[in-house]
């Protein structure tokens, strides 16, 4: 698959420290690895694996101190990095190695338009004197997927689309046609059908300069699309690497497996088939709206922006209904709603026959009561000076009639036993905790109240994926368990398609599908849902490409 | 890219760290001893010196310092009443610092109060509360204070509100800032979605987090107060004898700048060090503070090659 | 858009000019009747009454005040007690003074303190910086009545090269200018170092390092412009504050300013000129934040009003 043999990069042996008070912290311990031109390597790894500041020595970019390079040589193109002075550095940055990053906005200067930031490049390498930049600059970006760059060239960061920023990075990085490019988790900001086309453009891109690409994801689908050779970070260490396909159908070490075994594979389908829920009606939304009146410009008048726009639906108690769609959908907007957080600008929502936009006082209390809500992050939506008892106490204090006071110590440990967390628990505080555990606390808090119907507001989407599967299982056990009702609100197909049993399609504020979940993935009918379903991407050794085949 | 930007992940927490903090940092440990000492000295000298403070000597009258002729008391000289200028430094500075903690502790209390009914409501209290701070803050605090004491007359009470309220719109308007972001936040959905009072989330879940911000400043902020109410006392709008502050002290000195300088001279120069050495200790706490920054204060330790 | 948000700005700035014009009104009747002042001790009872009449103070305060507004519409902002002339006039006059001196010295301290900041936070923990830290702090520290004493001290009075008091050639400018510059200047150099040093851990800044660009670029190409935007509202802040300044240093250097202006028609109970005064010092402040704002939008073009 490689298109040359010699590596242009070899990282041998790196260590790297971060110092600190006392004993200093190994962020990468002892990795080697290289990528030869026209190939593509893969680090897959969880945040804090040190897959990021591996590649972050290799372009000069850790501060040291606080951070030190213990040992190791990073050999490029015959040259030692590790002894560059700072203008050898400059020299080799943004022409031969060039790296983009995972938030664009953030990476990108907002006082500058693009245009001239993308020029930076030629004039920092006085690779501005053989023709006017500034076509040079329209060139790259038409290259890149810009819509009219002859114009757009003078815009400003914030005027561009996420999906637009990022082509404006890759611009930017490929000006001087560099030996290598680093992508550090490109995509991970992006909806799924932004993704695949970055994704894309990166590989034409690579395919027509025969550079290295070297990727940096914790996304699994990203790692089996792009790439070519995969290392697996794991702790600061590789914990195995190989061929792509190879470390994906047969992983070696425990922690990649765990990592595999954790993806809701698209091809393998559901698990556990559950019959069809036959129960009462417990949510019955019609023609839910939420309009928002926006500021468009400087002369023009307000328009009417529809987040929600005439939603209809039902949910059966017992039935799981997810509501699928990219950010901006309007599916977070419901939720909000539906909970009181937020109020519609017009349609009804009954829950057990009572319309939940006309309770108040009493009657909104006890519709809190049995309506609990799950969060995306877990730990944003708990308060960091509370302790996980204080925490899961709280619907007990505000409804006090759920249970005498004295009970409240038995519930909560009760309640953690039953998310699978431990009574001791109940004294620490939530950043004490990791990802999945604090999530597992939300549950509790949710269940405190005795709920019938939890909203989940991509409540996995948050954790590493090792760790979104075991949430997923809590959940699903204590749906039977306790005879839980969920709206499941996701961008994440596979997690959707793994957890629901009916899903909703949403596209701009508006409900495109909606059928049982086998079938919708089975048979799409809406074009979007489609394409939604088409983004998902195709592992690379599965498709045939005639120019690698000859190797 | 995370892990780059985060080198430290250890937050400095217990007291002992951050002794050993500041002891990397030699002028914050300075500033840390002087402010000690002068905290001794509010608290236990006028007890011991008190009474020479006021105690008038006509074979002392404007004695120049640094002689120890008349005892150490008169280390400093001796004013045009012949009192030693070292007692009533230690007297006029618990005056002072006295003023100075009331003021910037009524701030933070009103000012915080407000600032959080300000953030969390729409009402039309809220717009009210917020359009006093701009007044008060668009105009010059110093005039606004000389308007004020002139018409109720310098008094140790008036002086305290006065400084109160020309420093109470920073607190108003971090706090609403805070509350403004605070109330965004996850948590206080949470709470809301589990159907918490509007009381509980103020004071249960948002207060608690505002605190932290608000002390940060009143301890910034004492430095400027203490200047503040220097500059009333020197204009003679402080409050009045018997009792004096430090400002008082330069006012009284300035007649006398030809032929007896120290008189003016030392009681400023404490007011430099304390406010020197309050945005001293301000300064490396924003250092200990910051994740980026902090590393500067470790003793880092590599790892054997 | 531009001009409604001027014309915004301008409705909420005048609600808080009248709102403190109110304030004073009453507060500087409060402080006694001025007949006192202005008439001889032994003058009659009809002389008071006379004067009283003929200067509106006979009135009950309510129809006082309603005169006053009523005055204020048609541009009469009444008569000064001391100088038998129009009160807006007595201000316009010595407003002058105070906006070149307040001019030269927040122009200059941004000027140094960026300058200064910026090469600070350029190498953080260097000599230069800890140097640069300490000059600032202290400067933000300095009690700017000690000070202008100290100067005249050494200056004026031990060696005699510069004036004591008074305006008129360049001389007599350099001690008020210093004196008023040390504490913006000090405030400044550390917002500057701050959020340059802050900015230069930002991602775009990593960008700007991953393209090769050289570190001078980097630092006064990316780094200043992004730092500009806190530094101008602490700036706008402190021209404010400068007329605190403005009223110690023009006491002591006998600058015949604003500052000075107020302080006198305050102790003389000349409630016009106090009024105008503080009408002309609000205008002024009010022009500098809108030029601020307009400042904001060339610099950030994410801002929009």
């Amino acid at each position: 698959m490689t298109g040359a043999n010699t590596p242009i990069l070899q990282i041998d042996d790196l260590t790297v420290d971060f110092l600190s008070e006392g004993d200093p912290v190994r962020a990468v311990d002892g990795v080697s690895f290289h990528v030869c031109p026209g190939e593509t390597l893969v680090i897959l790894g969880e945040s804090g694996s040190g897959k990021s500041v591996s590649t972050g020595t290799v372009m000069g970019l850790i501060d040291c101190p606080p951070g030190d390079i213990v040992s190791g040589s990073l050999i490029f193109d015959g040259t030692d990095l590790s002894n560059l002075d700072e203008e050898g550095r400059r020299g080799l940055n943004g022409r031969r190695i060039a790296m983009i990053f995972q938030d664009p906005l953030a990476y990108l200067n907002p006082v500058y338009t693009v245009g001239r930031q993308i020029a930076e490049v030629f004039e920092s390498h006085d690779a501005g004197a053989e023709g006017p930049v500034r076509d040079k600059v329209i060139q790259l970006m038409q290259r890149v997927g810009i819509p009219e760059p002859e114009t757009r060239i003078d815009y400003y960061p914030h005027q561009f689309s996420g999906g637009q920023r990022q082509r404006v990075m890759i611009a930017m990085a490929i000006a001087l046609k560099p030996d290598i490019l680093i992508a550090d988790e490109p995509t991970t900001a992006l909806d799924v059908s932004v993704q695949a086309q970055i994704l894309e453009l990166l590989g034409d891109l690579q395919r027509e300069t025969g550079m290295a690409l070297i990727m940096i994801t914790h996304d699994l689908e990203v790692a089996a699309v792009m790439a070519d050779r995969i290392i697996v970070m794991n702790g600061g260490k590789v914990v195995e690497s190989g061929k792509a396909e190879e470390v994906f159908t047969n992983p070696d070490h425990a922690y990649t497996r765990r990592l595999m075994a954790a993806v809701p594979h698209g091809s393998s389908g559901r698990r556990h088939p559950r019959p069809a829920v036959e129960g009462e009606t417990l949510l019955q939304v019609e023609n839910l709206s939420k309009h928002y009146m926006l500021n468009a410009g400087l002369f023009s008048p307000k328009i009417e922006f529809k987040a929600v726009d005439d939603v209809s639906f039902v949910l059966r108690r017992g039935e799981t209904l997810g509501i699928v769609g990219e950010s901006g959908s309007g599916k977070s907007s419901i939720a909000r709603m539906l909970l009181r957080l937020n109020d519609p600008t017009s349609g009804r929502a009954l829950f057990a026959g009572d319309n939940i936009f006309q309770l108040e006082g009493k009657a909104l209390n006890g519709f809190r009561r049995r309506v609990q809500m799950v969060f995306q992050d877990p730990f944003g939506s708990m308060n960091p000076r509370m302790n996980v008892r204080a925490i899961i106490s709280e619907p007990l204090v505000i409804h006090r009639d759920i249970l005498p006071r004295a009970r409240w110590n038995d519930r909560v440990v009760e309640l953690l036993e039953l998310v699978g967390l431990k009574a001791e628990h109940a004294d620490r505080h939530p950043h004490q905790f990791s990802g999945g555990q604090r999530q597992r606390i939300a549950i509790a808090r949710a269940l405190a109240s005795d709920p019938e119907l939890i909203v989940c507001d991509e409540a996995v989407s948050a954790l590493d994926v090792s760790i979104q599967m075991q949430v997923i299982e809590l959940l699903s056990e204590l749906r039977q368990r306790l005879g839980l009702s969920y709206l499941f609100i996701t961008h994440d197909l596979p997690i959707v398609r793994a957890f629901a049993d009916r899903v909703l399609v949403m596209q701009n504020g508006r409900v495109v599908e909606e059928n049982e979940t086998e079938a919708l993935f089975a048979s799409p009918r809406h074009p979007y849902t489609q394409a939604l379903l088409s983004a998902v991407p195709k592992p690379k050794w599965t498709v045939v490409e005639p120019a690698d085949s000859v190797i | 890219m995370v892990d780059i930007l985060m080198p430290s992940t250890r937050t400095p927490g217990n007291l002992r760290q951050l002794t050993i903090y500041l002891r990397r940092d030699k002028l914050a440990l300075c500033a840390a001893f002087f402010l000690l000492l002068l905290i001794v000295c509010v608290v236990f000298g006028p007890l011991l010196v008190g009474e020479a403070a006021g105690k008038l000597g006509l074979r002392q009258r404007n004695l120049a310092p640094f002689s120890l002729e008349q005892g150490f008391i008169y280390i400093l000289g001796a004013d045009t009443l012949g009192r030693p200028i070292l007692a009533r430094l230690i007297v006029g500075a618990q005056n002072t610092l006295g003023i100075a903690a009331a003021a910037v502790f009524f701030s933070m209390f009103v000012g915080g109060m407000l600032g959080l009914v300000a953030g969390y409501s729409e009402r039309w209290y809220s717009h009210v509360i917020l359009r006093l701070a701009d007044v008060v803050m668009s105009f010059p605090s110093l005039l606004l204070a000389l308007i004020v004491l002139y018409t109720l007359g310098p008094s140790m009470t008036n002086l305290v509100i006065v400084l109160a309220i020309t420093r109470m719109p920073i607190f108003i308007r971090t706090a609403r800032a805070e509350v403004l972001e605070l109330r965004e936040r996850m948590f206080v959905s949470a709470a809301l979605a589990m159907g918490a009072s509007s009381g509980r989330i103020l004071f249960r879940h948002i207060a608690p987090l505002v605190l932290p911000t608000l002390v940060t400043i009143a301890a910034i902020d004492f430095a400027t107060v203490i200047l503040a109410e220097s500059s009333l006392s020197f204009l003679g709008l402080g409050i009045q004898p018997p009792d004096f502050t430090w400002g008082a002290m330069v006012a009284n000195g300035r007649g006398y700048l030809a032929s007896a300088w120290w008189i003016a001279f030392w009681p400023g120069l404490a007011i430099l060090l304390t406010t020197l050495s309050l945005n001293i200790l301000a300064s490396w706490a924003r250092t200990v503070a910051d994740p980026l920054q902090r590393w500067r204060l470790q003793s880092l330790r590599k790892a054997p090659r | 858009m531009m001009l409604g948000y001027i014309g915004r700005r301008t409705y909420h700035s005048a609600i808080s000019v009248i709102g403190l014009l109110t304030l004073v009104f009453f507060l500087t009747r409060l402080t006694g009747d001025p007949s006192a002042l202005y008439l001889p001790l032994d003058s009659s009872l009809e002389a008071r009454e006379a004067f009283a009449r003929l200067n509106g103070l006979d009135q009950p305060i309510h129809v006082q005040f309603l005169d006053y507004l009523q005055n204020l519409l048609s541009l009469d902002f009444g008569q000064s007690l001391r100088q038998n002339r129009s009160a807006i006039e007595v201000a316009l006059e010595a407003f002058p003074a105070t906006l070149k001196l307040a001019f030269v010295a927040i122009t200059l301290s941004t000027t140094l303190a960026v300058i200064f900041g910026a090469l600070a936070a350029a190498r953080p923990g260097s000599l230069f910086d800890r140097a640069v830290s300490l000059i600032s702090l202290a400067g933000a520290s300095t009690p700017d009545f000690w000070i202008a004493i100290v100067g005249i001290l050494v200056f004026a009075v031990g060696f005699g090269m510069l004036p004591t008091s008074g305006t008129g050639t360049a001389l007599h400018w350099i001690m008020p200018i210093v004196v008023l510059m040390l504490r913006p200047f000090g405030l400044l150099v550390q917002v500057v170092r701050g959020t340059m040093i802050s900015v230069l851990a930002s991602p775009y800044i990593k960008t700007a390092r991953a393209k090769g660009m050289k570190r001078r670029r980097i630092i006064f190409g990316h780094a200043l412009r992004n730092s500009l935007l806190p530094v101008i509202t602490v700036a706008g802040d402190l021209t404010t504050g400068l007329i605190n300044g403005a009223v110690v240093v023009e006491t002591i250097f006998g600058w015949p300013g604003i500052g000075k202006l107020m302080i006198d028609s305050i102790i003389q109970r000349d409630f016009a000129v106090v009024q105008s005064t503080i009408l002309v010092t609000a205008i002024a402040i009010f022009i500098v934040n809108i030029a601020i704002d307009l400042l904001y939008v060339a610099l950030d073009p994410r801002i929009r009003y």
